[in-house]
Formats: structure tokens, sequence, C-alpha cells
């Protein structure tokens, strides 16, 4: 099918008083790779699980691959979910599995491949995302915190989703591995051919990662440029963020 | 400053908005808990977790119970000449009401407590999240597993309590106010009847249920935060404890009325 694999359409969404979203309008084609970037509570985080389906927006509608799944329920939703994969800013990995049942947690329990050939699997993405099989034993607390977004990685890629997620996938981690993540997003969503719709506020991993980037703030996408426009984009909301200076139109959120 | 009668309606219909979304809450647990697909694996290792690990702290608290309740019937019996009645009444208190009243408060500080610090710390670092978008449902995972562990393995531990605490009341009838074995047991024996043992199992099931749901409904709804997790963890012990209290009453007056 021709057309965005995902578009947010006039999307809002508030929590009693608070307006978090005021019309995002976003569309990501196929195979492409989109970061938005914002700051500190300008509505990223919340943008992304409306799209995957978390939160139901106010207002608005959410397409995937032409399809209106903004309230869908039941099968219509677990379809979507199939091909979708998430990397959560906390790696979100479940303490109570070890690393191999959590990198096969959807092929065991939703696909219901039998354990063993799942394992072989997750022991093949983990692979993929250079950790080796001595760790698919242990448990996520026993490993560093670069190695946990490294095993989330793994845990989303592995069903072969045409669209990631990654929720700053880079936040906590030091400047090498870091990049060294950002590598690896590059690596398996072109592998994959996949579409990322990424949401940090790193730049560096940002510039490194992107096709396209997208700016959010106030609820609003206010501008939208290939990835190497960004540091001379000619907009002074984006000019401020990307340089990182505390004068200009925003306020820093302290 | 607010106009009381302001503060009574925000009050009430909190309250009710609240007794609201924890119906809901049970009612998508139930329908996860009796319609497929179920988790084996996970309904396992809760019943482990949920019965078999909560068998030391309900046996030693029916043990106690069950002792001091005979020191006391026999204080009070002795005042009439109706010490003799000390079997009787310790049977008849623990299978109908003591057994699986202690085994709910034991259980509503370890075990729902334990579910909502346990789901809490899932919610805040969204693990149920991550279910959600690897497809698998939070009530048919995570929730309805508890569910039916709480119910199937709360009558065997009210049926242990009830057997531990009849024999607390025994030990110290026997070695310490000088009963004698075979008489006490006999008694004991030949006074219970079936609807007693019964009635504290129809409340064993129930008490499951409650402890489970305040659980997984506190820890589900919890904050961000320790300070979030930890008031998810008090609020389903006392909400449990509570409900176990208040339902164990609902229950014993129905039961008088129908005759059971």
């Amino acid at each position: 099918m021709s057309g965005p694999l995902l578009k947010l359409e006039g999307v809002e969404k508030s929590f009693g008083t608070k307006q978090v979203l005021r019309g995002v309008d976003l569309e990501v084609a196929r195979g492409q790779s989109l970061v938005v970037i914002g700051g500190s509570g300008s509505g990223k985080s919340v943008m992304l699980k409306n799209a995957l389906g978390l939160m139901t927006p106010d207002k608005g509608r959410i397409l995937f691959d032409g399809e209106d799944v903004t309230n869908a329920t039941g099968k219509a939703r677990e379809r979507m979910r199939a091909r979708i994969g998430m990397l959560f800013q906390s790696g979100a990995l479940f303490d109570s599995l070890t690393v191999w049942e959590n990198v096969a947690f959807r092929l065991i329990n939703t696909e219901g491949t039998k354990r063993k050939d799942a394992k072989e699997r997750a022991i093949e993405t983990l692979k993929k995302v250079r950790l080796g099989s001595d760790v698919a034993g242990l448990y996520p607390a026993e490993i560093s915190g670069g190695m946990q977004k490294r095993v989330s990685l793994a845990r989303s890629i592995i069903s072969e989703p045409d669209l990631i997620f990654f929720d700053e996938p880079t936040t906590g981690l030091d400047p090498i591995t870091a990049d060294a993540i950002n590598d690896l997003i590059v690596e398996m969503a072109r592998g994959l051919g996949a579409a990322a719709v990424s949401i940090t506020h790193d730049m560096a991993s940002a510039r490194k990662i992107a096709d396209e980037i997208a700016m959010l703030f106030e609820g609003r996408i206010i501008w939208r440029g290939k990835a190497a426009d960004v540091m001379n984009s000619g907009n002074a909301y984006v000019d401020q963020f990307v340089h990182g200076r505390a004068e200009g139109p925003i306020q820093p959120a302290i | 400053m607010a106009n009381p009668l302001q503060l009574v309606g925000r009050i009430t219909l909190g309250l009710f908005a609240e007794i609201g979304r924890l119906a809901v809450f049970a009612g998508r647990v139930k329908i996860a808990a009796f319609t497929p697909r179920w988790y084996g694996g996970e309904i396992l290792r809760q019943m482990v977790r949920i019965g078999f690990y909560s068998l030391p702290v309900v046996g030693l608290a029916a043990v106690f119970i069950g002792a001091a309740l005979a020191l006391n019937i026999y204080e009070g019996g002795s005042r009439y000449g109706a010490e003799q009645f000390v079997p009787n009444i310790v049977v008849l208190g623990i299978s109908r009401e003591l057994g699986a009243v202690i085994t709910g408060l034991m259980l509503a500080g370890r075990v729902s407590a334990g579910i909502a610090a346990e789901i809490g710390a899932m919610r805040v670092t969204e693990q149920i999240d991550a279910l959600e978008t690897l497809s698998a449902s939070p009530y048919r995972y995570l929730y309805a597993p508890r569910f039916i562990a709480a119910l199937a393995t709360l009558p065997l531990l009210v049926m242990a309590a009830n057997i531990i605490g009849v024999m607390g009341g025994w030990l110290v009838s026997v070695y310490g106010l000088g009963f004698d074995s075979t008489v006490y047991l006999r008694n004991t024996v030949d006074f219970i009847t079936r609807n007693d043992i019964i009635v504290g199992l129809i409340k064993a099931v129930l008490f499951g249920g409650i402890i489970a749901i305040m659980g997984c409904y506190q820890g589900d709804r919890s904050q961000a935060g320790a300070t979030g997790v930890g008031r998810a963890a008090t609020h389903s012990m006392v909400g449990a404890a509570v409900l176990v209290l208040a339902f164990n009453y609902v229950l014993s007056t129905l039961f008088v009325e129908i005759g059971v």
C-alpha cells in the first residue's frame, strides 16, 4: 500500500486542565527514520504513547498503514502491534524473566513459538546487537544499563517489525555506549527496512539516526526538515534548542 | 475556605468514582481469568508464591490464635462451670470465623501489598506498557494468574489454618489446662459439622479474590516513584484488610440467616 506507514492527524491530549498535545500532525514513510526533538515536558512521550495505542487521543486520528487505529481494540490492535517494535527509555525489561526470555517474549507468549526454538532465535537476535549467548541466562538486574538497552533493542526487532519506536534511546548512557546504541539503531532499522520514530533531546543521537527531524513545542510540530538542515533551520525555536542556548523564545523548564 | 457541603459532595463523588473504577477493574480481571487464553506457568508460579510461601506465616498466626482462644474460653467458661466446652467453641470459632479471617488478614499484608508493590514497580518502570506493546494483555498475563492462584490457594490455606488453629487450642488445653487429649479431640471431631467447614471455605474463596484484586488494582494505579509504589502497597493492604473484615461480617450474617 502506498502512503505513509504512520500518520497522526490533529492529535490532541489533555490531562485534567493541562493540554499536552494541541493538534499534532505527523507522517512517517516506510523505511524512513524520523526523530522528534523537543524539550522536557513538550509532549514527546505522550505523542509516542498515543501513536502506540497506550493512550487514546481526546481529538484527532491515528492511521497505521492506512487503517484508522485511533480507538482500535482487540484483534485490530494486536494486528497493529504485531508490526511494531518499541525500545523504552528505561529498557522496560521484565525483572522476573531472563535476558533470552525477555527477547523471546513475543514469540513465546503471543506467537506460540516453542521455547526451544524461541531461545535459539533470541540468541541469534542478541548476537545482532553484539551480545553473546553468555548473557542469555542472566536476569536484567545482572547486566549494565547499556546491555539492557541492547537487550531491549533485540526484543523490539526479533519479530522483524515494519515500524520501530525509540523513546530516548541514549538517555543515561555514557557517550561511547550511546554512540554504539545509535549505530545499532541505524543498522537494525536499515537492515530490516523498517521505519523508525525516535524521540530524544540528544542532538548527537538525533543527527546520527535521523533522515528527517521534527520539533515538538507546546504540543505542536513547529518545524520539520532534513537532518542535515537542523543546525541551520532558520527557525528561532529550533536554533535555540539544537544549540542548547538558555536565551531565546523557549523558556528553560526550571 | 471550602464550603463543608461542597467538601462532603466532593468526597462522596470521589468515593463512588473509586468504587466504580474498582468494580470495572475487577470485572475485567474476572473475564480474563475465566476465558482463554491462560498462562499456565504464571498461574503455577503465583500459586507457589501466594499459597506455599504463605503457609508458615498463616500456620504461626493460627497456632497462637487457637491457643489464646482456648485459654480465654477456659477462663470465661470456668465462671459458669462450662470449661468442658473449650474444644467445641475453639473448633467452631476457628472453622467458621477465625481460620478464614486470620488467613485473609495475614495475606492482605503479605500477598496483597506484595502484589501491589510488584505491579506498581512494573507500572512505573514501563514494564506494563512494554507488555501491551508485545501484544500481551496485563489482565491476562499479570492479573488473572494472581487472581486464579489466590482463589485456588486460599481455601487450602484456610484448611491448614483450621487444623493448626485447633491444634493450638489442643496444645494449651492438654498441656496447660489439664484436658485429656483423647476426649478433647473426640469432642472436637464430634462437634464440628460439614457446614462449619464449608462456611470457612466459601469465605476463603471470596477473601482470595479480594486480596488479589486489591493488590492488582492498587499496583496498576500506582503513581511514579518510590512514594507512589509504597502508597499503592499500603492502600492495597488496608483496603484488602477492611474488605475482608466487612465481607466476613456480611457472609456470617447471611449464613446465620439461612441456617448454614
